[in-house]
């Protein structure tokens, strides 16, 4: 997030996209409730599901899934064409505004009702009128806008609308993706992924090569070419070019799509470790499964959505037999020839604070008694609680000019239905761990496909019937959940569950950036199964 | 902001104005006792347990009044001693408050300011409301209404906090209750068992389901972390009973959650000491998993990984590291990646 948790209540009117936030950020969800409900702040909902929010919602857009280019172009269409946008903010702090402004002509309200599946143009005109009106306006949004082939494009068409309006740098406003697992901002920050060191730089610059190996002191010449993304790297595995996976705390047999496919990859390489705290899908298909500790029974940091790094304490003794994460990476390195000598989680963070400028200032002391938002370059510096304050990182705000393009997969008269995939309020990712927490499991114990009421009826369907949703990739079979949540001819599944796992059916398509999958649309058909 | 001066029990003090006296005694560590009052939600005025002296002669609650310059305030006289020990005793009279049989023993509020106050039982042909005891139909939350208050805490923190407007008061003077919209189980409602409710009752009235047979309170430790689910990184304070078995999960204040939680981080620790968890590093041989050493374990590991990297380089080995995981793990994974094994092939599910 540019923006903190705690400026929401600033904000004069939010503009929530793509994140069914009650649900998967129910904490933030019930923030925003409190402002539009017992407040009277103006929301704007755009997704493809009438979910929680869209209920309070002053305007609700219920959009095709995968068109969220053309609506947010449609909003910033419309506020170029009535002149409602910061011209001083575009001016001074932005640039690329004539060659955007161009692209832009074409979204007209009814160019982009007719891409989305809109009824009614007039409520992309009233909603841009909204957020004109009501500022600070704050951008909330979720894997409904990144988990496309056009993720990237999405994102930048966030900040295009923020530039816009002029919501960036100040308190209140903000592009605020809310992150999906309670460290993934920290697991990027610290550098696990497969292009940057830790605080982003990247590894295909030499200085930064040269200043890792120092700081590391290792003899080895540290790699300057980017490695392989997950998806990537399971192609890669079928390929037989990768020969060895090392796959900690991660289930990519339920959660990456194409399950299929992962299964192979798994059974294709020739060496398979997994560290994890139970027996997942994926330590199944290991050669060695190493024990490691649940998030109360070890110590360390995790950095949440809004860039706040958060001590994590030692709740319960740990489980005999298990040995701390950091332990069992360090024992393998040192077996491999390194020789790491730390002795705890701080050891660790005070070499992280050395290599990472972002969080140089902040110590474990510190986070005991403050509040830290990295950046912290010091240990005198309060750190950050908006970015872009006076200056954007690069100087100027790019705004980018982007055109709407379809998803990888339409529909056809065999595959006639939009497939979406999310999560449920009581479940969590592959549910290893609410699935086996006794009253989440209880309150949602199996899993569902949504369908839309019309739907049902066409295809002679009742509520908690069994039908078989099919893809390019394979089928289950679920019972149907009859509502008229979904839009019609979009299904929606959760993606918790083994019995149903909807990662059977989705495809792995990638935005060719930032590689992420297109989870969130594929094509699908539904058939009733006589029992 | 102004200040302002006023003086409490004889000390000056200084707040700001705007606040209440009960806002600013506390912030000055003087202990008025609340029910109704709580600085999560907006304020009721209703028990008037807080009531103070104010300027000799007024009697005034605290946590609605304003506080104004140069006003003295006594907190407590016998007079005032006397007024609360009745509004207790009132209370007690009301419901059925037997700590003896009440799960919420040592965690009520209600039990310490009778004790405080020295209240007493009632006598024992007071006529008792009976009300809607229903602790089976919520997964995550009990119910008890004999023990209840009418302090509307509960009815504010739904409304305001979680904002699903659960509760709701139905009936009038003795008749008075709650009802959870409308339904009379609580199961039927619309509750989606955030707890916060039951996190900000005063009594026993609500509790969760996870306490029961787990020890008394003043047994249990507690610890702050995170919660292991979303970006919110809501700061939670768990509580583990006397053998180390995790028993509640409470919001903690000085989180970015404010002291909010959702059913997940509220009732999604289970895991953590189930019967799934693997004790031992496992070794597949033949297509079956044995149980091996730490050493015979890392040594393997470490054996193949080297050898792999002899014979096909280190672009052939690949670390799936974790967003569940503290960033110590995340540095130490993507370092041991590049440092030891020398590749960039590293990567998270940041994007799944
Ligand atoms: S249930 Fe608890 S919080 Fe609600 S009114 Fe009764 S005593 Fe107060
Ligand atoms: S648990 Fe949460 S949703 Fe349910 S009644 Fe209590 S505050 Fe409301
Ligand atoms: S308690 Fe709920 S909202 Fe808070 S971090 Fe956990 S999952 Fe997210």
């Amino acid at each position: 997030m540019t923006n903190s948790i705690r400026e929401i209540p600033l904000t004069e009117s939010f503009l929530v996209i793509g994140s069914n936030t009650t649900e998967n950020h129910p904490v933030i969800g019930s923030m925003i409730k409190n402002e539009v409900i017992n407040k009277g702040k103006k929301l704007v909902v755009v997704d493809p599901r009438k979910i929680e929010l869209a209920k309070h919602a002053d305007v609700f857009l219920q959009i095709k899934p995968g068109t969220n280019v053309a609506i947010l172009n449609g909003f910033a269409h419309v506020l170029i064409k009535e002149n409602l946008y910061d011209k001083e903010f575009v001016k001074e702090r932005c640039e690329g505004f004539d060659e955007m402004a161009k692209t832009l002509e074409k979204y007209t309200p009814e160019h982009v009702a007719k891409i989305c599946g809109l009824d009614d143009p007039s409520k992309i005109v009233e909603a841009a009128r909204i957020f004109a009106a009501s500022k600070p306006m704050a951008l909330y949004y979720c894997m409904g806008i990144t988990q496309f082939k056009s993720g990237v494009n999405g994102v930048k068409c966030c900040a295009n609308l923020q530039m816009l309006l002029g919501n960036l740098g100040i308190p209140g406003g903000g592009v605020n993706p809310l992150r999906g697992q309670n460290n993934v901002q920290g697991a990027c920050d610290m550098g696990a992924l497969n292009a940057v060191y830790p605080a982003y730089q990247p590894v295909a610059n030499e200085e930064n090569q040269k200043k890792f190996k120092e700081a590391w002191k290792t003899p080895l010449e540290l790699s300057i070419k980017p490695g392989l993304t997950i998806v990537e790297s399971l192609n890669a595995a079928i390929a037989g070019d990768v020969k060895a996976l090392y796959v900690f705390g991660e289930n990519p047999v339920m959660s990456d799509p194409n399950q299929h496919h992962v299964i192979e990859a798994l059974e294709h390489a020739e060496f398979v470790v997994v560290q994890d705290i139970v027996l997942t899908e994926t330590a199944a298909l290991a050669d060695v499964v190493l024990p490691g500790r649940a998030f109360i029974e070890k110590e360390g940091t995790a950095s949440n959505t809004e860039r706040r790094v958060q001590p994590m304490h030692k709740v319960v003794e740990p489980l005999k037999g298990t040995q701390d994460d950091w332990w069992i990476i360090m024992q393998i390195a040192n077996r491999m020839g390194a020789s790491w000598d730390y002795t705890c989680a701080k050891d660790i963070f005070e070499e992280v604070r050395k290599v990472t400028p972002s969080y140089a200032g902040i110590t474990y002391e510190r986070l005991e008694k403050e509040l830290i938002q990295w950046p912290c370059p010091n240990e005198q510096h309060p750190g950050t609680q908006y970015l872009h304050k006076e200056k954007f990182n690069r100087g100027l705000g790019l705004m980018s000019a982007i055109e709407f393009t379809p998803p990888a997969e339409d529909v056809d008269p065999e595959y006639p239905m939009i497939l979406t995939t999310g999560r449920i309020l009581q479940h969590f990712h592959t549910g290893t761990m609410t699935r086996n927490s006794r009253i989440l499991d209880e309150i949602a114990p199996e899993g569902f496909v949504e369908l839309h009421s019309n739907d049902a009826s066409n295809y002679n369907v009742s509520d908690g019937e069994v039908v078989s949703i099919s893809t390019r990739r394979g089928s289950v079979r679920m019972k149907a959940r009859v509502t008229d949540k979904p839009k019609p001819n979009v299904v929606f599944m959760p993606f918790h569950f083994v019995e149903a796992a909807a990662n059977k059916l989705t495809i792995d398509a990638l935005d060719p950036t930032c590689k992420i999958p297109e989870y969130k649309v594929c094509a699908c058909k539904i058939e009733k199964v006589n029992a | 902001m102004n200040k302002i001066q006023l003086t409490i029990d004889g000390v000056e003090v200084t707040g700001t104005q705007g606040q209440t006296i009960l806002e600013i005694a506390r912030d000055n560590g003087f202990d008025i006792p609340t029910l109704c009052y709580h600085p999560s939600i907006s304020k009721t005025g209703a028990c008037r347990l807080c009531i103070v002296r104010v300027n000799g002669n007024m009697i005034k609650a605290s946590c609605t009044e304003p506080a104004a310059e140069g006003a003295k305030i006594i907190t407590e006289d016998a007079e005032i001693a006397g007024l609360r020990k009745g509004i207790l005793e009132m209370l007690l009279a009301e419901g059925d408050h037997n700590c003896l049989y009440c799960e919420e023993n040592g965690n009520c509020e209600l039990q310490a300011l009778c004790y405080r106050y020295g209240a007493e039982n009632p006598a024992a042909d007071f006529p008792k409301n009976k009300r809607q005891i229903d602790v089976t139909s919520s997964k995550g939350l009990r119910r008890n209404e004999n023990r209840c208050v009418l302090c509307g805490r509960c009815v504010k923190a739904c409304a305001e906090i979680q904002v699903q407007n659960v509760w709701q008061f139905d009936g009038r003077g003795s008749h008075a209750c709650l009802t959870s919209d409308m339904f009379e189980k609580l199961g039927d409602s619309s509750c989606v068992q955030c707890g916060q409710c039951v996190q900000i009752c005063p009594t026993g009235a609500l509790s969760f389901q996870t306490v029961l047979g787990r020890g008394p309170e003043w047994e249990l430790k507690k610890e702050s972390s995170i919660c292991i689910y979303c970006g919110v990184g809501c700061k939670i304070d768990f509580y583990t009973n006397k053998q180390g078995q995790l028993v509640k999960a409470i919001g903690n204040p000085d989180g970015p959650n404010k002291g909010h939680l959702c059913v997940k981080g509220r009732f999604g620790f289970d895991f953590v000491q189930g019967d799934k968890r693997i004790t031992s590093p496992l070794i597949k041989r033949n297509g079956k998993f044995e149980e091996a050493s730490w050493d015979e374990a890392l040594d393997y590991v470490s054996k193949r990984f080297s050898e792999i990297k002899q014979a096909s380089g280190p672009d052939s080995i690949m670390a799936f590291s974790s967003a569940k995981c503290t960033n110590e793990e995340n540095y130490l994974m993507q370092k041991f990646m590049r440092a030891v094994v020398g590749t960039n092939n590293v990567d998270h599910c940041a994007r799944l």
